[in-house]
């Protein structure tokens, strides 16, 4: 089992690091979301299976949710390559 | 499973995201990053909490059939993490609901930006002319020097 936590915590850290370093501002928001998944399972091991129920639900479906949605408020919802700024604008209108 | 080792590893991940969160917290340029540090500093203090309350030889705290099970985990700090999580994400949504409202005010989420343009802001609205120096002498020049001594000194 220690094996197991220590591959889930290294992959936390390692989605934590890259939330910092990515420039693409939706794959911050997936790794953000991938450390909330990550937690989800450790709390499973740790014997905490509510405080695991929740933070998947409200965590990392609620979480991802709002930060996508605000992406799409803020005009930071541009895929690789899309450097168009008329293409920003549209989110900003939406 | 060695306990020791189990607890270094909890304890040493809950500490790096903490301290990952906080050094973007601090470090980050962008006002949307400095959001997702948020996030993830608080999954850190959430796991924290749960590590503090685990034993390794006990069962989850969930009395089945009327059985009440002679080791159980902790269950004080898994009640207040389930409500950490809630508040936590009702702070996600009001500090992205602010950073809204920055991005209408000012057109940009640059820390630097923003900044300077707060700065101007609040120079205009007290009065000042930022394109003042802060070193110069305030107010006018002094009187011009009378003719006698810029033409001539005393002894001509």
């Amino acid at each position: 089992m220690i094996w197991l936590l220590g591959l889930l915590i290294g992959m936390m850290l390692a989605a934590a690091i890259a939330v910092l370093v990515l420039e693409n501002h939706i794959a911050a928001v997936a790794a953000t979301s991938i450390v909330s998944l990550a937690l989800s399972v450790v709390f499973v091991l740790l014997r905490a299976p509510d405080v695991a129920m929740t933070e998947a639900a409200v965590g990392a479906g609620l979480s991802s949710l709002i930060l996508a949605l605000s992406l799409r408020r803020l005009g930071l919802w541009q895929i690789e390559g899309d450097k168009h700024p008329e293409i920003a604008k549209e989110g900003v209108d939406a | 499973m060695s306990d020791p080792e189990l607890h270094w590893l909890l304890y040493g991940g809950a500490i790096g995201l903490i301290v990952i969160g906080a050094a973007g917290i601090v470090m980050g340029k962008h006002l949307f990053r400095i959001i997702l540090a948020l996030a993830i500093a608080e999954a850190g203090a959430n796991l924290m909490l749960v590590v503090a309350g685990l034993r390794p030889d006990a069962v989850a705290p969930i009395i089945t059939g009327g059985m009440i099970p002679e080791q159980m985990v902790d269950p004080v700090p898994q009640a207040m993490v389930l409500t950490a999580i809630v508040i936590g994400v009702g702070i996600q949504a009001l500090v992205l609901s602010l950073a809204i409202r920055v991005y209408k005010a000012y057109g940009t989420l640059d820390m630097r930006e923003i900044r300077l343009k707060m700065a101007a802001d609040i120079d205009a609205e007290a009065g000042v002319d930022d394109e003042v120096s802060q070193e110069g002498p305030a107010g006018e020049r002094p009187l011009e020097l009378p003719d006698a001594v810029t033409s001539g000194g005393p002894g001509q």
